[in-house]
């Protein structure tokens, strides 16, 4: 027999245990509608595994464990589910919670079930989730989950194991006679504790108040192997607390916020144990307990064994309840218990007994008196606490100073209630005060989690706000950024046209001298008279370079500058003219002042040598930004078109000039003299610029030429040169033929006007014979495709057109008459791209032929012209060679080398031109006519022909000799058609072997 | 009169050398914030309702911290009062204004068949306790919401209602028992009837 301690205080209620005692164990009547708690004890509700309408079996599992403070539901009996609904649960607050509601069947109907043959072979994890998922939870009062106590031994040393059979508080005797029954079961369960635990030894906590449930309990220990001890302790309330039964069992506190674990100890109730043994042995869940049954108000207090889930209504009436007598209704004990007023809540797994108590067994509390500080309650107090002090602190609701009197740790047991003279609730208030704390923790930890919430708005808000800032920022940063490449490209592209046209000047001499050296290696190639497919290969590179070259001077012809230098000096030409314009205006308003002899004529003269200075800077700031990019382009053309638009201002200068004069004159004016001087000084600069004009012309001309004998495109360019020169003439001989009848004094301007057709005349020639020449180059075939391409788009437009007009037409549109002359014209210029078709086609047969004629003497023809410029070309380069050689001395090995090079390309070329020359005239004696001879015969023609104009020039127009002047001109006509005839044929020739 | 010196030096030096550590530990150790907004800020509910006129508990505890009553905070009520002036040894005030004395808690509740969707609360909601999207039902998650019936404003359809947080099971608490005497006895007196059945 094991020792036995003692705890504090503690009392002696009166037992009442008699009563429900004296009979056994019932089974207790199957009630129509079972409803089963999903939660049923300390932890999370189990979570409904069946719904509405579902046949479940006796044992069938209705309720899944969610968490691991948590244990399934069965259904305790056969039938059908008809709701899953919040009904009244046993709780002191008499609230619903939700309820699985089965109709039962009455047939009992067991699911297919069987015990473990043999646990032991069963790991320890697996026995406790067997036990678990059979829905064991405490049953001694609290229900806290078995297996999460079985697994105490996982990190904690157990040493003791005690069974709580002491079953302390009055009339409750559920315990007593499970034990007195089952006592043998009971021992088996505890074995299977053992074998999960092993624990040293197990002590059976049993208060000497159930001798017979003691002496059961040895019968079964007698054979058992395992350390097993039955304790009696006296009778005592409340030795039935765990904490109260461990220290009366092993003299060990457990401490304050622990559990008996951390002491080495655990504890079970011994109904727990018997379900254990029911679940491992015969694999029924926990779906029937044992209830006591009691007080005065029923007639047969028994304890009986209940299905979890039947309404302590059915319980009563088994009992032979008599309402009439019950003022209370407790369940639980009487001491920890709480009152229900609705019978009709289910019995749980916590359930161990209900009280119908009469008036007499539990009178109204008394009114509570104040505390008179009798200090009772602190000697019963079985936690050691001070009660008194403690029911001040709940009072005012100082629940910081009640928690530093170690409120948590009383297990509200009602002693000191029960002692209290001054019948103050004091349980009440510490449950008060306890929910209370317990309700402002939570508080807090919601207000903790509402500040973390709201302080984490307030970033992602503030984040939100310096995140679009950011943006702004970054996007503004971009955009000056961009602003400033903008800015940087434009500065860049105004530097670049030099750039590009430096670097295409640059390639023109790589081109040029790759050329040279092409034709070096050719011409070596034909010296050595190599195998022909050297010659080939060197023939190859040097028409591949001579094409690199004309590509790179075509280029740099082609460059025009960016439009950026145009607009500024346009931009300047502008200021300049209204710098011009004013000190114009000021120049007369000092003329006017002048002559009426105003004051103020000195501030005018100040203002005017002030704008005569401003339009002098702005003149010269125009001219070199004008004249920059035409230096810069080094291109003729531009040079050219800005000579044509001097001679052109200079022109409309003068007739303005001439204009103003002749006003003069008619009106009498006295600077007319003045005027003429102006005059003519303009005539002048016109001479001049006309001069210039024409100079650079021809000389881009001759360009063009050269370009022309290679490139197509620039045909055109000669034939409107063409036309603009045939134009001009006319033009200017209008001009003249309106001037002549006039008899106008100036002469002089007359003689200008004829010079100008004079050369204007030279030029339509020159421009129609470089246009001839270009012409014939192009290729008769595509010359056809043209006509074709031409006739086609014609017809074309022609069509649509027509279909325009149609709707037109139809639309009765105002533009019909309108669109009509359009398509005549249309259909007028069909008709002659026709006929150029039809020519061209009609001219076809013969042309393979003549092709190949004309084609063998072309390609000589063309080299003829640009052989005669390349030896010029490269006379001029080997003469400003030698120079320079001359000039730096005779250690310039570079320069000399060049020197040679280019005397070879000079000697080259040369002999190319000599060859040709020769081929020409082999070519021309072949066809039967001497070149030199006729053209000897055309320079004596032509000395012939002067002869007779002299001749006849001498004798006059009042020459009497009729018939010798009649001679004579016959003579001259004669010559010229001599010279004429001479001069076709020899043109033909040169078109055959030229073109 | 050498002992009046004597004493008058010493004093001087130990004054000198107490004030040096003081200057020093004061530099040294010097905390960072004001200590007391942080316990004044755990007293307050959090609400963030902005019923004190401050946008949030923490500017609150601040200007409570430098001189304000603490009498403003309505979900706080009477307790939170008394927590605020036990701390700061202050005289216990009523609530300011027409508030109940221990306001009932609330939770917001959108009537979801009237909500068009149109996000206004959610902006409102201090504590991100209202579920939803632009045109899309809205909800409050009752768990977060702290009832402070700023969400109700700015509601252009009017389905917010603030309805008392229900008591369930899990959230009931003990009651306080009846304090009032309303009978005098004495201790004698005490279960007659017990006695006679026994």
């Amino acid at each position: 027999m094991a020792k036995v301690f003692a705890f504090h205080g503690g009392i002696h209620p009166p037992e009442n245990k008699y009563q429900s005692a004296q009979r056994p164990i019932v089974s207790a009547p199957v009630p129509e509608i079972l409803q089963v708690p999903l939660r049923q004890h300390i932890g999370v509700a189990a979570k409904a595994c069946v719904s509405v309408g579902d046949k479940v079996l006796k044992g069938q599992r209705i309720a899944d464990a969610s968490g691991k403070l948590s244990v399934p539901v069965h259904a305790p009996s056969s039938g059908v589910v008809i709701a899953i609904a919040d009904q009244p649960v046993p709780h002191p607050s008499g609230m619903s919670g939700l309820c699985i509601s089965i109709e039962t069947d009455g047939l009992e109907q067991w699911i297919e079930h069987s015990g473990l043959a043999d646990y032991k072979a069963l790991s320890q994890n697996q026995l406790i989730d067997y036990i678990r998922d059979r829905g064991i939870a405490g049953m001694g009062g609290a229900g806290f989950p078995t297996a999460v106590k079985l697994h105490l031994g996982d990190d904690h040393i157990i040493n003791t194991l005690i069974i709580n059979a002491a079953e302390c508080e009055p009339y409750i005797t559920a315990d007593d006679l499970l034990m007195r029954e089952r006592a043998e079961q009971i021992i088996a369960g505890i074995e299977i504790l053992q074998h999960l635990i092993k624990p040293s030894h197990v002590l059976i906590g049993i208060e000497d108040n159930k001798p017979k449930a003691i002496r059961a309990l040895e019968i079964a220990l007698q054979d058992c192997k395992y350390n097993i001890d039955v304790v009696t302790v006296p009778t005592k309330y409340p030795s039935g607390g765990e904490k109260q039964l461990i220290q009366l069992l092993t003299n060990v506190e457990v401490p304050h916020g622990g559990i008996p674990a951390d002491v080495g100890i655990v504890c079970q109730n011994i109904g727990t144990v018997y379900a254990i043994h029911r679940a491992v042995a015969h694999g029924e869940s926990l779906i029937s307990r044992i209830v006591t049954v009691t007080g005065a108000g029923v007639s047969k207090a028994q304890n009986y064994e209940t299905l979890i889930g039947t309404p302590f209504d059915t319980l009563l009436q088994a009992a032979g309840h008599n309402p009439q007598r019950t003022t209370r209704l407790v369940l639980g004990g009487p001491m920890m218990g709480y009152s229900i007023d609705n019978s009709q809540i289910p019995v749980v797994k916590t359930s161990n007994c209900i009280i119908a108590a009469t008036a007499g067994e539990m009178p109204e509390q008394p009114d509570a008196q104040a505390c008179i500080r009798c200090g009772l309650c602190e000697q019963v107090c079985p936690a050691q606490l001070l009660p008194q002090q403690l029911h001040w602190f709940a009072k005012s609701q100082e629940y910081d100073k009640a928690e530093q009197h170690n409120l948590f740790d009383c297990i509200e047991c009602g002693a000191c209630s029960f002692v209290c003279p001054s019948n103050i609730p004091l349980v009440q208030y510490y449950r008060h005060a306890k929910s209370s704390i317990r309700e402002q923790q939570q508080d807090k930890r919601k207000a903790d989690l509402a500040r973390e919430r709201f302080e984490a708005k307030q970033h992602r808000e503030q984040r939100a706000v310096e995140e679009k800032a950011a943006k702004r920022k970054a996007r503004a940063e971009q955009a000056a950024k961009a602003q400033a490449e903008k800015k940087a490209l434009a500065e860049k592209s105004l530097q670049q046209p030099q750039q590009q046209l430096d670097k295409l000047a640059a390639a023109v001499p790589a081109a040029q001298a790759k050329v040279t050296a092409a034709k070096a290696q050719l011409a070596q190639a034909n010296s050595t008279e190599g195998n022909s497919a050297d010659i080939n290969s060197a023939d190859l590179q040097f028409k591949t370079a001579t094409a690199n070259l004309l590509k790179a001077q075509q280029a740099v012809s082609d460059f025009t500058p960016a439009a950026k230098p145009a607009i500024d000096s346009k931009k300047l030409k502008v200021a300049a003219a209204i710098a011009n314009t004013r000190l114009n205006k000021a120049l007369t308003a000092l003329k006017a002042a002048q002559e009426k002899s105003q004051p103020g004529i000195e501030s005018l003269q100040n203002t005017i040598a002030k704008l005569q200075l401003e339009a002098a800077s702005a003149d010269s700031a125009y001219q070199s930004a004008a004249g920059e990019p035409a230096a810069s382009a080094a291109k003729p053309d531009v040079e050219t078109k800005k000579l044509k638009t001097a001679v052109a201002v200079a022109r409309t200068k003068v007739k303005r000039a001439e204009a103003k004069l002749s006003a003069a004159q008619h009106s009498g004016a006295d600077n007319c003299s003045e005027l003429q001087q102006q005059l003519d000084l303009l005539k002048q600069t016109l001479n001049t610029a006309e001069l210039a004009y024409q100079q650079s012309d021809s000389s881009t001309q001759g360009s063009a030429a050269v370009t022309a004998i290679n490139s197509a495109p620039d045909l055109k360019v000669l034939k409107t040169a063409a036309a603009v020169a045939r134009t001009k003439l006319k033009q200017a001989q209008a001009q003249l033929a309106k001037l002549s009848p006039l008899e106008s004094a100036d002469t002089e301007q007359v003689q200008q006007l004829q010079q100008q057709i004079n050369l204007l005349s030279q030029k339509v020639t020159d421009t129609e014979a470089s246009y001839l020449q270009a012409k014939p180059t192009e290729s008769a075939e595509t010359d056809l495709q043209q006509l074709q391409d031409n006739y086609e788009k014609i017809n074309k437009m022609a069509d649509k057109a027509g279909a325009a007009l149609l709707k037109a037409e139809a639309d009765q549109s105002p533009a019909v008459a309108k669109m009509r002359v359009g398509i005549d014209k249309l259909k007028l210029k069909l008709d002659a791209a026709k006929q150029a078709l039809t020519q061209g086609n009609s001219t076809d047969p013969d042309k393979p032929a003549a092709a190949m004629i004309q084609q063998q003497p072309a390609q000589p023809g063309i080299d003829k012209k640009a052989l005669k410029q390349k030896v010029a070309i490269a006379r001029t380069k080997l003469g400003k060679a030698q120079q320079q050689l001359a000039a730096s001395g005779s250690e310039n090995n570079q320069l000399s080398a060049t020197v040679d090079q280019l005397s070879k390309a000079h000697r080259d070329a040369l002999a190319e031109l000599e060859a040709v020359d020769a081929a020409a005239q082999a070519k021309a004696k072949e066809m039967g006519i001497d070149l030199k001879q006729l053209r000897s015969d055309l320079a004596l023609a032509k000395v012939t022909l002067i002869k007779a104009q002299k001749a006849l020039a001498e004798s006059g127009p009042d020459d009497p000799a009729d018939k010798e002047l009649e001679q004579r001109r016959s003579a001259v006509s004669a010559a010229s058609e001599q010279l004429d005839s001479l001069n076709a044929t020899l043109a033909s020739i040169d078109t055959i072997m030229g073109s | 009169m050498s002992t009046i010196i004597i004493a008058v030096t010493v004093l001087l030096g130990l004054a000198i050398i107490f004030g040096l550590i003081l200057g020093f530990s004061s530099i040294k150790f010097h905390v960072a914030g004001n200590p007391i907004v942080e316990q004044i800020d755990e007293l307050l509910p959090q609400t963030q309702c902005g019923q004190c006129g401050h946008p949030g508990c923490r500017p609150y505890a601040e200007s409570i911290a430098n001189g304000e009553a603490i009498n403003k905070c309505p979900p706080g009520g009477q307790t939170t009062i008394e927590a605020l002036a036990n701390l700061l040894d202050l005289e216990i005030l009523e609530l300011d204004g027409d508030h109940d004395e221990n306001p009932v808690k609330t939770v917001a509740y959108i009537r979801e068949d009237e909500c068009i969707g149109c996000t206004k609360c959610i902006t409102a909601c201090p504590v991100d306790a209202i579920l939803g999207a632009a045109k899309q039902m809205h909800t409050v998650i009752i768990d977060e919401c702290t009832g402070c019936d700023l969400c109700v404003a700015p509601c252009p359809v009017d389905c917010i209602d603030m309805l008392p947080l229900a008591v369930n099971i899990n959230s009931w608490k003990w009651q306080a028992p009846e304090t009032t005497f309303t009978k005098q006895l004495i201790a004698t007196d005490k279960r007659p009837v017990v006695e006679l059945d026994s």
